[in-house]
This record gives structure tokens, sequence and C-alpha cells, in this order.
């Protein structure tokens, strides 16, 4: 079997977030870029696969799509133990671009387990998932906590309000993940970073696609309202307050 | 590397650098990224969460710490590949040293293990020897440990009185004496024992494991700090070693305690660096969360003092840091290029900078204790709580002016290889020290007639190592032969030979940043550069006005007075002003960024 992890180029999550051209574009001067979160720990699950069933798993690629500026961020997917990656020459705007892309190389190449975080950490889009099963008309599972082999199977579990739901699938399939799919992302080792630059890095142009989303602008959140502090006698204000300021009762 | 000036040990007081001529963080390349990023989440993954359980020492904790280091093959960094290890620059090695200070008793099990428990063995081994230690001191099945100090022999250690006698079948050694504070002792595998073979009278160095017959361990030592860090005293009574665990020849042991102090001590200078940004940032945190008086207690220009300090001061000691380390990696490509094998190309490399290690080591550590002293004092009574990690700071700290050469001894040594120097090239070092003295009266060059910034500083520099120089002349010149006792003075010129050393760094990192960073990124760094270089040349002039007052007396007391003056003079500058833009600019990230 052969896994594809997608990988996105995030902003490390301290990051403090700026914009230029009228709140327009987001500012990346001084950023430090990092694999988002939910793609790191997806990736850390494959290599246990990997390691825990010996032979079954015959190859980990990852695939970022990104100028060539998100490079150190896919070698750092190759130095924790991806065996190959690709990346997708192309800066993506949206959701639906990334998952169009996605789907090219999906098509060009037969991978069995495909697996992409439930968000990033970024613009939390939560929807190349599933536009990527859409367009490749391969079932997904979303919000996969667990992932294991189970014969010819691949057995999958899912958080679900009050309960877990155990799934069986055959592949190919997309799996969007959730954070629990792996306990800790793994940290490379030395000889990880070392080999890293010795791993296949195949750069693909992009299919030219339609844009279809327009960036308005962005807002930062409201800065947090100073606390207010009622005595514990004075319920009256309290309720007071709760109706007319705060407005939520 | 074209063009590029290696300069040599304590060469930066006679030669002007440019800012191309140095290496700075900012320019680690990708990979020493990764090994940076990859040093930081194992201490958030395997270190931080036991800190309690650490310090307590649970058994096996540290020892599997050590374990899991091997596996990620941190403890490798410096070992050549044929060895099982990574054969990295010293730089990177550096790089890990830094950033796993960061992990308080931890920090110090690493840096024993991978200093001077591994490197005597790498450096003085014969092959055999390396083949059999170095691939499980490299993997983490074995640590390592050195054994030098003992009761009675610590500054002075070539004193030791551990005894090495050849048995009757010349087969091996019988090692009889004691050692003391000895890290990682309780746990460590394989021992470097120095010891003097019969009646030698200076020091033989031997491999010793642990399970030899005729060695036993003390309990831990109860300590102020780095509680977690394994020490003990070993005892050697009829301890049988074979012969071939001789490292080095006889006698030249003491040779390879110093040449691996020097290492300890450059390594010493990284390690603090990881510590110093923690409490930093810990300080930031907590002064931005504390209100007093209906105010952040981080709007207050007390508190923006102290936080802008730190970064200033933990700044300098990381420039001066990796300045010196890239010199030793560049010396040792020199030395290989030359036909040096490798071995003694390191060697050579790093008794080179011995007064720069020297340097480093006071430099950092004194840094860390300044930082760790403000950051308690920034946290209030919640800096003296046990609960707070700043407390734990604090304690960790103090142990980094003791080992690897207390640091009287290593200002000792900055001044000594300085005169060494001196006394080699005396025309040069001695001549610029005199013609200053002479010119004093006629001297009439001033920082105003230039108006570029950087040459502005550049001018300050120079003026800054003349100081140095006129006085390291005139003081050797009035104590002559006697200099060595007079250790006040030796101290002083020591401690303007840092503040040059430092100045000169930050300077030459913030000129090469101006082309780096965005010019609004830039200003701050201009300001640790203003505020630094005041801080530099008044500490300076304090530590020549000292020894002045030691030696000179009536015309030349007057004379050296003024020269030191304006040797030591600078511009105006708000530095209030600036060390808040420099906290405001640690408040905004609420973490140490610069
Ligand atoms: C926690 C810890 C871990 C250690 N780990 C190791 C280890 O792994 N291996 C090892 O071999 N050693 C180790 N040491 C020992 C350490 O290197 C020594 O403690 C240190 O070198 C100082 O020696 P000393 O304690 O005998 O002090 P002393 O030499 O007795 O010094 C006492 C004071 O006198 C000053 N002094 C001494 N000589 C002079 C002089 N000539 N001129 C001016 N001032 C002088 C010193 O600076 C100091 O202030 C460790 C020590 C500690 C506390």
């Amino acid at each position: 079997m052969k896994i594809l992890v997608c990988i996105s180029n995030v902003p490390d999550t301290t990051t403090k977030i700026k914009f230029l051209n009228n709140n327009t574009t987001f500012d990346s001067a001084g950023v430090q870029w990092i694999i988002n979160p939910w793609d790191e720990l997806a990736l850390t699950r494959a290599i246990e696969l990997k390691e825990a069933h010996a032979g079954a798993i015959e190859n980990i690629t990852v695939v970022n799509i990104g100028p060539p500026t998100t490079e150190p961020t896919i070698r750092k997917a190759l130095a924790i133990g991806a065996d190959n990656a690709i990346r997708i020459n192309l800066d993506p705007k949206d959701a639906y671009s990334v998952a169009l892309q996605l789907s090219e190389i999906i098509k060009k190449d037969s991978f069995d387990i495909i697996l992409c975080g439930i968000e990033s950490s970024d613009y939390n889009g939560t929807s190349v998932g599933g536009m990527l099963s859409e367009l490749l008309d391969y079932p997904s599972v979303s919000a996969v906590s667990f992932i294991d082999i189970d014969g010819d199977q691949l057995k999958l579990k899912r958080e679900i309000d009050g309960g877990q739901e155990i799934i069986g699938i055959s592949t190919p399939f997309i799996g969007i993940v959730q954070k629990g799919i792996a306990k800790d992302a793994r940290i490379p080792n030395m000889r990880g970073i070392m080999m890293a630059k010795t791993k296949p890095l195949q750069v693909v142009e992009p299919v030219s696609t339609d844009l279809y989303t327009d960036f308005v602008s962005f807002d930062y959140p409201k800065a947090k309202a100073a606390c207010k502090k009622v005595d514990p006698e004075n319920v009256k204000e309290l309720v007071n307050l709760l109706h007319n300021e705060a407005k939520v009762i | 590397m074209e063009n590029i000036k290696v300069l040599k040990g304590g060469e930066f007081l006679i030669t002007e650098s440019s800012a191309k001529d140095v290496f700075i963080p900012e320019e680690f390349n990708e990979e020493q990224k990764m090994i940076l990023g990859m040093c930081q989440d194992f201490l958030k993954q395997e270190v931080h969460p036991y800190l309690e359980r650490i310090d307590s020492m649970e058994p096996g904790l540290m020892r599997s710490l050590v374990a899991k280091s091997g596996e990620m093959g941190l403890l490798g960094i410096s070992v050549p590949e044929e060895y099982g290890g990574f054969g990295q620059p010293f730089v990177t090695s550096m790089i890990a040293s830094d950033e796993l200070g960061a992990g308080y008793s931890y920090a110090v099990a690493f840096s024993a293990h991978t200093g001077i428990g591994t490197l005597p063995i790498l450096y003085y081994g014969t092959e055999e020897q390396k083949q059999k230690y170095l691939p499980k001191l490299a993997s983490g099945e074995w640590v390592g440990s050195y054994c030098l100090t003992e009761p009675n022999a610590g500054s002075d250690a070539n004193s030791g009185r551990t005894k090495a006698v050849l048995s009757e079948d010349g087969k091996n050694y019988i090692l009889n004496g004691q050692k003391m504070w000895i890290t990682n002792g309780g746990f460590a595998d394989v021992l470097t024992v120095f010891a003097k073979i019969d009646n030698d009278k200076i020091l033989s160095a031997f491999i010793v494991d642990r399970n030899y017959p005729g060695i036993t361990f003390n309990p831990e030592e109860k300590k102020l700090g780095i509680k977690g860090s394994s020490t003990v005293q070993i005892f050697f009574n009829d301890c049988v070693v074979p012969v071939e665990n001789l490292l080095g020849k006889r006698g030249e042991g003491f040779r390879i305690a110093l040449n691996i102090l020097h290492i300890g001590r450059i390594k010493l200078g990284a390690n603090v660096l990881g510590a110093s940004r923690t409490a930093i940032s810990e300080s930031v945190k907590y002064a931005n969360e504390r209100k007093q008086f209906g105010n952040f207690i981080s709007n207050f220009g007390a508190i923006k003092y102290k936080l802008g300090e730190q970064v200033i001061r933990m700044f300098a000691a990381e420039t001066a840091l990796y300045r010196t380390s890239k010199y030793v990696d560049d010396t040792i490509s020199f030395n290989i290029a030359n036909g040096m094998d490798r071995v003694k190309a390191y060697m050579d490399a790093l008794g080179e900078y011995a007064m720069e290690a020297a340097i480093l080591k006071v430099l950092g550590s004194e840094a860390l204790d300044y930082i760790v002293d403000e950051a308690v004092q920034i946290h209030g009574g919640m800096g003296y709580s046990a609960e707070m990690a700043v407390e734990r700071g604090y304690r960790d700290s103090r142990i980094n002016r003791i080992f690897e050469g207390t640091n009287e001894i290593n200002r000792l040594v900055a001044t000594d290889t300085l005169l060494k120097h001196a006394k080699k090239c005396d025309s040069v070092v001695f001549g610029i020290g005199k013609s200053v003295f002479e010119q004093i009266d006629s001297n009439n060059e001033s920082s105003t007639s230039y108006s570029d910034y950087f040459e502005k500083k550049h001018f300050y520099i120079r003026q800054l190592k003349k100081a140095v120089l006129l006085i390291l002349n005139r003081a050797y010149d009035a104590v002559g032969k006697q200099f060595n006792i007079e250790q006040e003075i030796m101290m002083s010129i020591s401690d303007m030979s840092i503040q040059a050393y430092a100045a000169e760094s930050v300077v030459l990192r913030v000129e090469k940043l101006k082309s780096i960073k965005s010019e609004a990124d830039f200003s701050v760094y201009a300001d640790i550069c203003d505020v630094h270089t005041y801080e530099t040349s008044n500490k300076l002039f304090k530590a020549g006005m000292d020894a002045i007052n030691s030696f000179a007396q009536n015309d030349e007391y007057i004379k050296l007075k003024k020269g030191l003056q304006q040797l030591t003079s600078i511009e105006p500058v708000n530095i209030k002003e600036a060390r808040r833009r420099i906290a405001n600019k640690l408040i905004e990230d609420n973490v140490y960024k610069f």
C-alpha cells in the first residue's frame, strides 16, 4: 500500500498575525513556518503504520502545494520519515485550488491511503478533504482519530457525540484526520535530518484553475473586554448585566 | 568562504574585523535550524514535563533521558560517522548545546556526556579505544564521565594524588585515590580518570569501565541547584585497569585535561544561552500578566529596564559565542586543508582560541546569572516560590561560574593567554599599547569626525581595544615579573578584554543584520548596539581605572586616566528610551525572539 500525506505550510502558532494592503494580504515577513500540526500528526501515524506492519506499507509520500519557499517545511517532513515528496509549484489561494491540484497528483499516481488534516492552522477552512473526495470520487471519512491496518481493510475510528464510531474501509480512500490520530508529532532525529536532503523532492507544475475566491479583507479578533466583577450578594446586578450588557439571557 | 578573514586567537585586540567576516545565528543553514527545532521539541516532549521528577533523582530517569538523546542522535553530533556519529561542524554542536541548555539538570548531564565524557576518547584514543567506546557513547548505550577533580585538587588540577602503578606482570595499572564532584558519576559506564603514574609530576589519563574491580561510588551529593544532575565521589582501591586503557601517552593527561577544558568552556558559553532565553521568556510572560497599581508591571520603566538589559546581555553572549565557534570551524578546515590530521586539526583550533574560550565562559555564565537574578526579581515574591520555573533557573545557573574552571581561573587564563600572545609578537601588542600611551597628550581623534553610524561604532571599538592594550602594556611595565601574582590587575585586564570582545561582536552582528532585516525590524538591533556600546565602554573604563589605581602613580596616573577617558568616551545616547524600545519588542512578542 502507498500512503500520501498532504501537508500544509503554516505560520508557527505563536506568530503575531499582521496584514498588509488594507488588510487584504497576510504579512509573511519574519514568520516562522511549520508543518500544519494536524498534517504532522497524520504523517506520524503513517510512519507508525509503516513501522508496525512491515511490508504492508511500501511508501509514504508527502505533497505540498506551495512556492519554493515551502521546501524547508517539506524537507522537515522528509526528516520526520516520509520517503519522498512532491511540491506543486503554486501559491494556492483557496481550498478549491488546493483540492484540485491534489486530485491531479493522485490521478497520476495510485495512492491507497490519502491522509489530510481536518483543518490547517492558518485559515482553518476544513474543506480540502471533502472537496478532494468529491473531485476524485473516492470515499472519505472525516474526523478520524484512529487508523490501523486490519487484514486487507483499514480500521478507522471517529469521535461522535457520546461515543465512537468504528469503520472498516477498503482502499483507496481519504482519511481526514483529527488531532488524536497520533499521540505526539514525531521529532525528526539526526539521522532523519541528514537523510532528508538525499530523499527525492519532485517539483510539479500546477494545472491551471479558475479562482473562485476573492479576499475582501481580514479583520482582527476583538480585543477581550475587561472582566467585570459582581458582588456575590448582588444577584440582581448579575442578572441585569447578563440581560442588558452581555445579552446572553 | 572567499575573502573571509579568520582571526587567530587573541588577534581581535590588534586587528579590525568587518561584518562580513563574522558568522551570526541568522546564518544557520536549513539543517542547523532543523537540529535546533529538534532540540526544542525534545525538551518539550521528554524533559520539561518531568522537571520535578528529574530533580528528585527518580532512579533511572536521567539515565533513560540520556539513552533517548542517543536514539535521537543528539549524542553523536560531534562524533565522526565511522564511530557511529554524525561528524557535524563545531557550530552545529554548539547549536545543540545552546538549545538543550534550556533543559536544567538534563542539560548538565547532556553536556558532561557529550563533552568531557566523550571527547577525551575521541581526540586522544587509539583506534581500538575509539572503536570500542565511541559508538556506544554516541548511541547512549554507555554514559561517559570525566574524573579530574579531587578533594584537594580542584582549580589546581595537576596536584591530584590519585596514583597508578604498573602491576608486576606489566598487564595492568593499579589505581588508588579519590575523585570528587563527578558529573554523571551515579550511572556512568565509562570514566576518564586522571592519575599520576609512579612518581610522575604530571597526570596521565585512563579509560576506566565502571565494572572494573576496586571502584566504589558515594551516594549523590546534595546540591544548591542542578539537583537532578548526578554528582558523586568515586573511590579507587586497587582498581585494576588494563594497560591498553592508558589514554594518550604517559604524562599527557594534564594536556588532555586542559585541551578538553577549552572545548568545555565554549560549550558552557553555548549552554547558558538556552537557559537565558528561557528565563527571559518566563520573565516577560509574568510581567505581561502581573498587575499592580492597576498596571501590568511590564509597563513600569524599572521592569522595562530589566527586560531590556536581559535581552542585551543574552544577545551579546550569543553573538560572541557563534562568532568564535565559526572561527573554530574555519581553523579546523584550514588545518585539514593544510594536511593536518583531523584530531590534530581540532586540538590546534581549540588551543588557538583559548583566550576566547575563557572569555565566552565568563561572559556567558555571568550573563545568565544576571538574567536569572532579574527573572526572580521581576516575579517578586512568586520568584521565590518553588512553583515557578525561574526559581529553578536561578539555582541551576550558579554552577556555571564554578565548573569548567572557576570564573577566577578563566579570567586569569584570558589575561595570561593574552600576555603569551603579546610576548610572542612583542612589537605588535606591546607596541600598540606603547604608542597609544605616547599619543595621549597629542591625541585629537574623536568620534565626531565620523558621520556614518557604523563607522562611528567601529571607531569606538578601535578605541576600546586600544584601551585594553594601553593598560596591558603599562601594567606589565610597572609590575613585570610580578604580573602573575598581581591577580587583581590581571582580572581587570581580563574584564576589559571581555568587554571589548563582546562590544565588537555586537557591532559586527548588528551591522550584518542591517542588510538582512527590514528597516522597521532593524531599528531595535541598533538600540541593542547603542546601549551595549554605552555599557561596555563604561564597564571597560571602570575596569581600566581599577587597574590604574592599582599600579600607577603621579604623572603616569594622571596621563593614563586621561587616556582611558579619551578611549572610552562615547557620544550621548538616550539609553532609557533605547532600553524601553528593546523591552517593548520583548513585551509585544511575549517570548524572546531577537
Ligand atoms: C556540580 C558540580 C559538578 C562538577 N563536575 C565535575 C566533573 O564532572 N568532573 C570533574 O573533574 N570535576 C567536576 N567538578 C569540579 C569543578 O570543576 C571544581 O569544583 C572547580 O574546578 C573548582 O575547584 P574546587 O571546587 O576545588 O575549588 P578551589 O579550587 O578550591 O577554589 C576555591 C576558590 O578559590 C579560587 N581559586 C583557586 N585557585 C585560584 C588561583 N590560583 N587564583 C585565584 N583564585 C583561585 C577559585 O576561583 C574559587 O573561588 C564539578 C563541580 C561541581 C560543583
